[in-house]
């Protein structure tokens, strides 16, 4: 791996970035890291905390102040790497609980990067949310503030596997919150976990029965992963609960993929189905296409990761390390990489592959050819065992089967040749 | 008065009168070594300063495992009642796997210590050493160690010594290697009761080969006897079971250090040096003469070493096996015994049929590869020979489960062994219900006293290799004591157990075993295989057969979910590190037909057990 010397620490950005960025249709996005839920959840590895107040700049009360900063900062990078700016692709604040904070702190981060760098007009505006955590004014002002899209955990609509996973929300809070998210015009994606220990194949249909009768634009559902380090994979360890089953994983996945396609809802990535009946193109995640395509974001918050151009670096994890270094005006980055021709190729079949669109050999060609050629023959054995669809390799994309959805990482490493 | 000699006789001018050869006889952790110190210390030889814990064995193993593998000998002076004495203490090597050895150090000696533990009394292996000693009509002396222990019960051990060779339990010496409590009256026994050596001082020159070891700096140095006559540097010998001559660079003898000789005399025990680089050319049991007046009879009892258990062994990273090969090379400048050659695998690659002495000997030259030459080795399941006549008359020795021949057989011919298990008697049931599953018949059985018992089986040495000694520990407890020798064969119904992997046999899995046992094995292993190989992207039958009969199968079920279903932004690089280490586990993988295979799979599945 390339490391590159000058420490992001002074924010400037190597040469190539601006070079690669400016007047190329690379899409710019943004990234909002809000690092404060209400409790854990015993699955969850994210980078969240329960303390409203970590310190200075890094307190439910400061930290939009602090996010704005990175945002200056990030702004005044730019312009000194002669990296141009560009109205923004699409606008996503993650966590941790967005929701948390009040609407108009979130508005408020929104508004000064509209005025740092431009919002496109078609942006999609995300905020990812608690069901628990919304009210009818805070959706309202959310849509008033320039939001157009709420992502909301819902995991589950079946008790007993939300206590497994310490949701602390009622599953009734779920319909209010659509409801109000409706009333505001606002687009609805839900997030949903399957494969849950104690979740029976008629539990996930149940929670799938609740999803469509909400009618949201967009799902995703992920099978759950336990991360070492959760509490959750530590109750697994002591045999409070079973470990999760790939098999009933890829069940769960298949009734998944049936019953949201027969309710017009197509999947245009391995986990994701956006409500498109007449496949139009639809309703599908820009913010997360951007990701998947290799476009360029950048990170704001702790522990936030960015790109441009291949260049990938990362804040500072903790809250309070990164709000010292926002406050004393240098870069919250600690880390970066320029991943090297290998991994970059790796990158690029492993998040071409995931994607309904595919990946075109012709763009992999371009990256490296002798890479291109032996994908290509990988991909006709990859075919004849039904792991991609034939018609598309003929156009020259390599796009997975629904078998080949499941089996997605072997396909990679296939196509990667190991 | 010291009793230590003031004036001693140097080697080559030793009368003798006055030497007296023997050796010690015990049974490992029985305190043979913390003796043989204490002997070293009576005698001055070693200074207590000097004096580094367990003298004799000196390499890493030995002292780990407390086994003595190469033995030694050590001159010691002492002195009875005024008169000057030469004693020549020779190790002998403990376990049942170098009775070859063993039997070699006891013809070299007049004498013999049987050292029992007084708090555990006689073990199978001394006793089969023991009656080996008697055989050779070495003068016993016993003596009862680790008195000052509160466990020790003198007496009643004794007893059982008594019984064994009818001597009175009074005259049995109780020493403390600890304390060093009765050593010095044992040297003086030694002196009075040991025989000198009979060898005639004008015949040709006989020496016998007890041991020969190699030195990086030296080259190989041959442990000998003298039987007959003199030898002295710079005149020409010659080994008469191999037929080679060179010229004698050097004698001497160890006291403890080598100390060069003007010679050594009939009688005497000590080194020859003679600057060749390979132990196989100093054979143990072999006969050295003079070139010029060389002696018409070799001493009898010579034998080739002769391996009787085989094992591949293999480097897990297959650019070793250069490495592999060097390092066996260097092995057997030192082990005359260890024989190999190359052997190939279609699921292991490159590596070495090995053949060694027992069980113990493998396990001793796995760990010296492992350890002093670094290498990481898959090692295959025990094997013993077995000869196979096939329908048309071919009679084919088997070595390793591939050479068994493919078609109709008409006989299979097993080597045998008799087994001796010294048990406390309420294990007798324990040890007879084992000893027949596994083949075994009862050829005797004595009380050494009310509450010990020989139990003798004539045995499959198969049986033997495989698990039978780790069975019986743990059945009995861990009381129960065994020795073995090889004891003919027999006609028996063996067949080979192909193990196949997707309908392909796996070569290094297959198994030559009873018809009865072949099942077992084969639901055993495919059990074993199914956890142990990760799911494929196809379903992978794992079969257990006969010739074409499948005896036992199981199914590792085709991989449905292989995928990562969460993708952020930020796990982007986290996703590609985790793809990226795939890779370098892939590189640990052994394809089987199309079935990736991982290292850890084969050593788990060869690695013996006794969950039996």
């Amino acid at each position: 791996m390339n490391k590159i010397d000058t420490p992001p620490g002074t924010g400037i950005l190597p040469d190539f970035v601006a070079a690669a960025v400016n007047g190329s249709d690379r899409t710019f996005s943004l990234y909002v890291h809000v690092p404060f839920c209400s409790s854990r959840c015993g699955y969850c590895d994210f980078n969240t905390y329960i303390s409203p107040d970590l310190g200075p700049g890094a307190s439910h009360e400061s930290y939009a102040d602090t996010a704005i900063k990175e945002l200056e900062f990030a702004a005044d990078a730019m312009e000194k790497s002669g990296v141009q700016p560009k109205p923004l692709h699409s606008v996503f604040f993650g966590g941790g609980t967005p929701t948390l904070l009040p609407s108009t702190d979130l508005t408020r981060i929104l508004k000064r990067a509209d005025r740092l760098f431009g919002i496109d007009d078609t942006a999609e505006i995300t905020t990812e949310a608690n069901p628990d955590s919304l009210s009818r004014e805070a959706v309202q002002g959310l849509a008033d503030g320039g939001f157009n899209r709420v992502s909301m955990g819902m995991q589950s609509s079946v008790s007993h596997v939300l206590q497994v996973l310490e949701r602390t929300h009622n599953p009734d809070n779920v319909d209010i919150a659509a409801e109000w998210i409706r009333e505001a015009g606002l687009d609805m994606s839900l997030d949903l976990i399957f494969g849950t220990p104690g979740e029976s194949l008629e539990d996930w249909e149940r929670s799938l029965d609740a999803v469509l009768a909400l009618q949201p634009d967009h799902v995703s559902a992920y099978g759950l992963i336990v991360e070492e380090g959760t509490k959750l994979a530590a109750q697994i360890r002591r045999g409070v609960y079973p470990n999760t089953d790939p098999d009933d994983q890829a069940d769960k996945y298949l009734l998944t993929e049936e019953r949201l396609d027969a309710a017009g809802y197509r999947w245009y990535e391995i986990s994701n189905w956006a409500h498109d009946p007449h496949n139009e193109g639809l309703h599908q995640s820009q913010h997360n296409l951007a990701y998947w395509r290799d476009q360029d974001w950048w990170g704001i918050g702790p522990g936030a990761h960015s790109h441009m151009a291949g260049l990938r670096w990362w804040n500072a994890k903790h809250p309070a390390a990164y709000a010292s270094r926002m406050l004393d005006n240098i870069s919250p980055a600690i880390g970066q990489e320029i991943p090297d021709d290998d991994a970059r190729l790796l990158e690029k079949i492993m998040l071409g592959v995931r994607l309904a669109e595919g990946l075109d050999l012709d763009v992999l060609a371009a990256q490296d050819k002798d890479a291109a050629m032996q994908a290509r023959r990988e991909a006709n054995v990859l075919a004849t065992q039904g792991l991609i669809e034939p018609a598309a390799l003929e156009h020259g994309k390599i796009v997975p089967t629904l078998k080949g959805r499941l089996l997605d990482d072997a396909i990679t490493r296939r196509l990667a040749g190991f | 008065m010291s009793p230590v000699a003031s004036n001693p006789p140097q080697p080559g001018s030793t009368h003798s009168s006055v030497i007296r050869n023997f050796c010690i006889v015990a049974h490992i952790d029985h305190g043979k070594s913390t003796l043989a110190d204490r002997m070293l210390q009576s005698t001055n030889v070693v200074t207590p300063r000097e004096m580094q814990s367990q003298f004799l064995d000196n390499m890493d193993i030995e002292r780990e495992r407390g086994i003595t593998i190469k033995s030694q000998a050590v001159r010691m002076p002492w002195q009875v009642d005024n008169e000057d004495y030469v004693l020549n203490m020779i190790d002998t090597p403990g376990h049942v796997d170098f009775a070859y050895e063993v039997s070699r150090s006891l013809a070299a000696c007049e004498g013999a210590i049987l050292l029992v533990d007084a708090a555990q009394g006689i073990e199978a292996q001394t006793l089969a050493n023991l009656y080996m000693a008697m055989e050779h009509d070495l003068e016993i002396i016993p003596v009862l160690n680790k008195i000052d222990l509160p466990a020790a019960e003198p007496e009643r051990y004794a007893l059982e010594i008594s019984n064994l060779i009818g001597i009175d339990p009074d005259d049995i010496l109780k020493v403390s290697g600890k304390t060093g409590e009765g050593v010095e009256a044992l040297l003086d026994r030694v002196v009075r009761d040991v025989p000198a050596p009979s060898g005639d001082a004008d015949a040709p020159a006989r020496a016998m080969i007890f041991d020969s070891i190699y030195d990086t700096y030296r080259g190989v140095i041959t442990y000998v006897r003298m039987v007959d006559g003199k030898l002295e540097p710079r005149q020409g010998i010659r080994m008469m079971a191999t037929g080679s001559s060179y010229e004698l660079q050097e004698s001497g003898i160890y006291s403890p250090d080598a100390i060069p000789s003007e010679g050594l005399g009939v009688g005497e025990v000590g080194y020859l040096i003679t600057g060749v680089k390979d132990v196989a050319e100093s054979k143990v049991g072999d006969t050295v003469t003079s070139k010029q007046h060389p002696a018409e009879e070799p001493i009898g009892g010579y034998r080739e070493p002769r391996p009787m258990v085989f094992s591949g062994l293999y480097p897990m990273d297959g650019s070793d096996y250069p490495a592999l090969r060097e390092a066996l090379e260097k092995l057997q400048l030192n082990d005359a015994a260890l024989t190999y050659e190359p052997e190939t695998s279609v699921a292991l690659g490159f590596g070495f049929r090995v053949g060694f002495l027992g069980l113990l000997h493998l396990e001793i030259v796995r760990e010296r590869l492992e350890r002093e030459y670094n290498l990481d080795l898959i090692s295959t399941a025990p094997n013993v020979i077995y000869n196979v006549t096939t329908e048309d008359g071919t009679l084919v020795r088997v070595t390793n489960p591939s050479e068994f021949p493919e078609g109709k057989i008409t006989e299979v011919d097993e080597p045998m062994a008799m087994a001796t298990v010294i048990v406390p008697s309420e294990f007798i049931g324990s040890v007879m219900e084992l000893s027949q599953g596994k083949r075994g018949q009862l050829s005797g059985m004595d009380y050494l006293s009310e509450e010990r018992v020989e139990i003798r089986y004539w045995i499959p040495l198969a049986e033997i290799v495989f698990d039978y000694f780790d069975l019986l520990k743990s059945r009995t407890k861990g009381y129960a004591s065994l020795n073995w020798q090889r004891d003919g064969s027999q006609v028996a119904d063996l067949v080979k157990v192909d193990i196949l992997l997707q309908g392909d046999a796996v070569d290094a899995f297959s198994a030559i075993t009873h018809r009865d046992r072949a099942y077992g094995y084969g639901v055993k292993m495919t059990a074993k295989l199914k956890e142990l190989i990760p799911r494929q992207q196809f379903e992978v039958p794992i079969q257990a057969a006969i010739g074409s009969r499948i005896i036992a199968r199981e199914n590792i079920r085709a991989i449905r979910k292989d995928v990562l279903s969460k993708c952020y932004g930020g796990d982007i690089s986290r996703k590609r590190k985790l793809l990226e280490k795939q890779k370098e586990g892939k590189k640990r993988m052994k394809m089987v037909g199309t079935v990736e295979v991982p290292q850890e799979a084969f050593i788990a599945a060869l690695s013996t057990d006794t969950d039996t």
